[in-house]
């Protein structure tokens, strides 16, 4: 199992450097000149030129490439274009925030979607069934934004409960991650409900009733635990939705992640802050799915024993 | 006081579905003594699993449902019985044994926790007596103690109708029900399989019904076989008495259609046609657009049994004297 | 039999194989309902200029009129410059759409090459492009559309090119899987015997069968692209303004949300009946197109 886990941290290594190297490919035909940027429009053209063979940006793209890499093997992303401080920083800062909401949505999609999922494969074809998948498709349908805005509009507005901006204490965080969560929620709802249903027709099903298995112990023992199996691949995926939607749930509720971070250095044109940002998400996803793929392990005896 | 474990009287199984009912089975009637083994005999789709799952009331619902009939375990009416007494005669009165074995067991539970389960449901013991048991049952069936903690992965399609076996007679039933416990196995274990079986039921004096499509099992560990087509038993009798006068067409086809090694025969006689659709049955006798005797009358008529000797039934018009049959039967 | 006969013969197959899709489609309730609401977008986008006048309607000021709730006059209200919210939707419609369809485009064809040749020549070639749509599987895909708008710049196309990139993985991965699946197949050996070329092959017998996937996904990618989209256009990073985009107009909205009620509601109930819609046909289409799958 160790030698499995190292393999697999291993196998990370190309695909952050791939990460790396695609963003920065991207920020690097990136309209403007970041010399111009750093100095303002008035400055002289002898200046800029100075200080773009400071920055290194006359090199050739491969060297710029390399030379940035070596230095984010250090934590040192560069320095911000608007604020002049290094960007790992700022960004590093601002994750626990994103982190936090992240967490708290995926915690509501799975406290949601997998009881919810149950139940309606259980009780397939009744009204309970028809309410909650009715309910996962307008669920899956909702963006993320709007569903924000408009639980502001019930919830900070008209009823005055939660604020609608802001993050200092836990009220803050329920609208946020419920809006972030809900979409998730319905996926991971329906993604049990059929993983259920497949599971439930499954010959040892029918071994464990005709042992005499009460019905509610076939369905939480011996259903339940096979039919999680693809539901975690599902919750894992949905992990990287949940980075994504953050950038725009903390639009919403103006909350101090990176997500926001990251908007407002696309609009001052700040390169290395948006590539910082959208490297420690993909990272921090890369990870997530691996520990997804060894909890796997525990689940499943098949993988367990296959990576011995 | 009588001997009869299982008694099914007229026994009505249909599924509703969106294309049509599938009326699985058609009024069977069937007695098992103690400690007696039952073949049932025909081509899949004839309803055996069905009549099976009746018996342990599992006939999945829906679609499927019980629509007339009774059925008896010493005595006791079962059908009305409400679930939590039913569940307590599964796998302790009645145990089944599934088809598949690579599909009967589950996954992600160690075999040891799979016979134990069954255990702690219908004898008092505790968890740690239960898998105690569940080991020397392991043994029983030629597995290892050792090996209960090890998953279903892990064992063979042979060990694993072994493990499924261990589970079904944990609780020393009083019928056993192997629906083609061997036809998913390779040849060379069906054998060893079937022994084991067998020796089993017979140090537990457990009675069984053998659900099989092959006369040879049939011949090898039955006392009594009951042929089976389109949800009905057509032909009943001592075993011996099948195999030295089988009287139903159908049955007779089946005969046929094996080949026999004392014989010279020229080519072996299939059945013609097909099993028919069991949304739209034929009328009358449900083997008449396959047999070679059928007549106007089969068509319209739908045959009762006919007790052609003692303890042998057969349901044909030949029988009832109101077809003449074209040539041998 | 000739080549030709073999092909109308399959041509036939293949006819009464999407009339029976179709059959199958039509008995689905909720893939009809999904259909219609759909048809309905497609049509208020196609007439939408007849409907209302872009220019009158949509995107001059009238700040007289502004924040009005529903009336007569203003079905769905009128928004912070006094512009008829309805004319803005549908007009919106048309650039929702437009950019679904198009980045999606884009997608199935960068995407369905690459699964191809993955597929068809495996090796390293496979290795190659399925390891680099690993890397961009690695990053959540809103944050690639972001971070290549943000390098390309905010206009139309560049936003469907930007939502198309990001979602090549998908597509690339369905048509590998089915070319994997029936390479090996004896008429792809047949077809080989008789010299048939790997351009022949590909496009005769191996895109017909990958079909019936992309159908399905590219259904719901389109809903997905609508989504990315307006995600982007919410942040200022899609549509510019005064153009009407659903995104935007919820955007531009949100500073308005404690005056008026009906300019975030409207614009995002348009987005998800849209998705909606696309969810059901696709799923429909899924169970149409596999009948396996249906329990």
């Amino acid at each position: 199992m160790h030698k499995y886990i190292l393999r697999r941290l291993l196998l990370l290594i190309p695909v952050i450097l791939g990460v790396t190297f695609l963003v920065f490919t991207i920020m690097y035909f990136t309209p403007g000149d970041p010399a111009k940027l750093i100095l303002g429009e008035s400055a002289q053209p002898a200046q800029v030129e100075a200080l773009r063979e400071e920055m290194g940006l006359n090199d050739p793209f491969i060297v710029q490439y390399v030379r940035f890499i070596t230095k984010a093997l250090t934590g040192d992303f560069g320095r911000s274009y608007s604020t002049n401080r290094p960007v790992f920083d700022e960004v590093f800062a601002r994750f626990p925030a994103t982190l936090k909401l992240t967490a708290a949505a995926m915690l509501i999609a799975i406290a949601i979607g997998i009881p919810v999922g149950i139940i309606s494969a259980t009780k397939q074809y009744s009204a309970l069934d028809s309410i909650s998948m009715i309910g996962a498709l307008i669920g899956v349908s909702m963006p993320v934004f709007w569903l924000g805005l408009m639980l502001i509009l019930v919830f900070s507005v008209n009823l005055r409960l939660l604020p609608s901006s802001g993050s200092e204490t836990i009220k803050h965080l329920i609208l946020p991650a419920f809006s972030l969560g809900v979409g998730s929620a319905a996926i991971i709802t329906r993604m049990t409900r059929s993983s259920m249903l497949e599971v439930i027709r499954q010959d040892y099903i029918r071994t464990a009733r005709s042992k005499g298995v009460a019905e509610k112990k076939v369905v939480n023992k011996h259903a339940l635990k096979n039919a999680l199996i693809p539901v975690v691949t599902v919750v894992g995926l949905q992990f990287g939705g949940l980075l994504g939607g953050a950038v725009l749930t903390e639009s919403v509720f103006s909350w101090p992640g990176v997500g926001r971070l990251m908007v407002d250095a696309i609009r001052q044109k700040d390169s290395p802050m948006v590539l910082a940002s959208v490297v420690f998400i993909s990272v921090t996803f890369s990870f997530v799915n691996l520990l997804v793929d060894l909890l796997y392990a525990f689940i499943d005896p098949r993988i367990k024993s296959q990576y011995r | 006081m009588s001997n009869e474990f299982l008694n099914i009287k007229n026994l009505h199984i249909h599924y509703v579905t969106e294309e049509g009912t599938v009326k699985a089975v058609n009024g069977v009637n069937m007695e098992i003594n103690k400690g007696e083994t039952l073949g049932l005999v025909g081509e899949t789709g004839a309803g055996k699993t069905t009549t099976a799952l009746g018996i342990l009331r599992l006939v999945p619902n829906p679609p499927g449902k019980i629509i007339d009939g009774e059925i008896f375990l010493e005595g006791q009416s079962i059908l009305e019985l409400p679930e939590d007494e039913m569940r307590m005669i599964r796998g302790n009165k009645v145990s089944m044994i599934f088809q598949d074995p690579m599909t009967a067991l589950n996954p992600v539970m160690t075999v040891g926790e799979q016979i134990s389960e069954v255990i702690e449901i219908h004898e008092k013991l505790s968890n740690k007596e239960a898998f105690e048991k569940a080991k020397k049952m392991l043994e029983l069936v030629g597995i290892p103690g050792a090996r209960a903690v090890d998953y279903p992965h892990q064992f063979s399609g042979g060990m694993k109708q072994r493990v499924v076996i261990a589970i079904a007679l944990a609780c020393n039933p009083g019928l056993l029900i192997a629906d083609e416990p061997t036809t998913a196995l390779d040849v060379t274990i069906q054998a060893q399989v079937l022994e084991l079986m067998n020796n089993l039921k017979n140090e537990f004096n457990t009675a069984m019904l053998l659900i099989t499509h092959d006369l040879g099992v049939v011949a090898e560990v039955c006392d009594k076989v009951a042929i089976m087509y389109a949800g009905e038993i057509v032909e009943y009798s001592k075993i011996e008495d099948l195999f030295e006068n089988p009287s139903h067409p159908y049955t007779r086809g089946l005969f046929g259609s094996i080949p026999n090694l004392d014989e010279e025969v020229d080519r072996l006689k299939p059945i013609k046609g097909l099993m028919p659709d069991p949304t739209n049955l034929p009328s009358g006798c449900k083997f008449h657009p396959r047999c070679p005797h059928a007549t106007e009358y089969c068509k319209e008529n739908h045959p009762e049994d006919t007790e052609i000797a003692p303890e042998h039934k057969v349901k044909c018009h030949i029988y009832t004297g109101q077809v003449k049959p074209k040539g041998e039967i | 039999m000739s080549d030709k006969a073999v092909q109308k013969n399959t041509s036939k197959k293949k006819k009464g194989q999407w009339s029976e899709v179709w059959r199958r489609l039509r008995r689905n309730k909720m893939a009809m309902l999904g259909l219609t609401i759909i048809s309905i977008f497609i049509l208020l986008a196609l007439f939408a200029d007849v409907i209302a006048d872009y220019d009158e309607v949509a995107i001059k000021m009238n700040t007289s009129i502004r924040l009005q709730g529903p009336s007569k006059d203003h079905i769905l209200g009128t928004d912070e410059l006094g512009r008829d919210i309805f004319a803005r939707i549908i007009h919106g419609a048309r650039v929702s759409l437009q950019v679904g369809i198009i980045a999606v485009g884009i997608a199935i064809i960068i995407g369905g090459t690459l699964g191809a040749i993955a597929g068809f020549y495996g090796g390293k070639f496979d290795n190659i492009i399925m390891r680099a749509m690993d890397i961009f599987l690695a990053i959540p895909s809103i944050l690639l559309a972001i971070a290549i708008v943000s390098a390309l710049g905010t206009s139309m196309l560049n936003l469907m090119i930007a939502v198309g990139i990001s979602s090549i993985p998908s597509y690339a991965r369905i048509v590998r899987a089915s070319v994997l699946s029936i390479k090996d197949q004896e008429y792809i050996e047949a077809a080989r015997a008789i010299g048939a070329k790997d351009t022949r092959i590909i496009l005769k017998h191996i895109i017909p069968n990958s079909l019936a996937p992309i159908i399905v996904q590219g259904t719901l990618g389109v809903a997905s692209a609508i989504l990315s989209t307006a995600g982007l256009s919410f942040i200022g990073l899609g549509i510019q303004k005064p153009a009407p985009e659903w995104g935007a107009m919820l955007s531009s909205g949100k500073d308005f949300i404690r005056q008026s009620w009906h300019v975030t509601t409207f614009p995002g109930i348009a987005i998800m009946l849209t998705i909606l819609s696309l969810n059901l046909l696709g799923d429909g289409l899924r169970d149409a197109l596999d009948p396996r799958l249906k329990q």
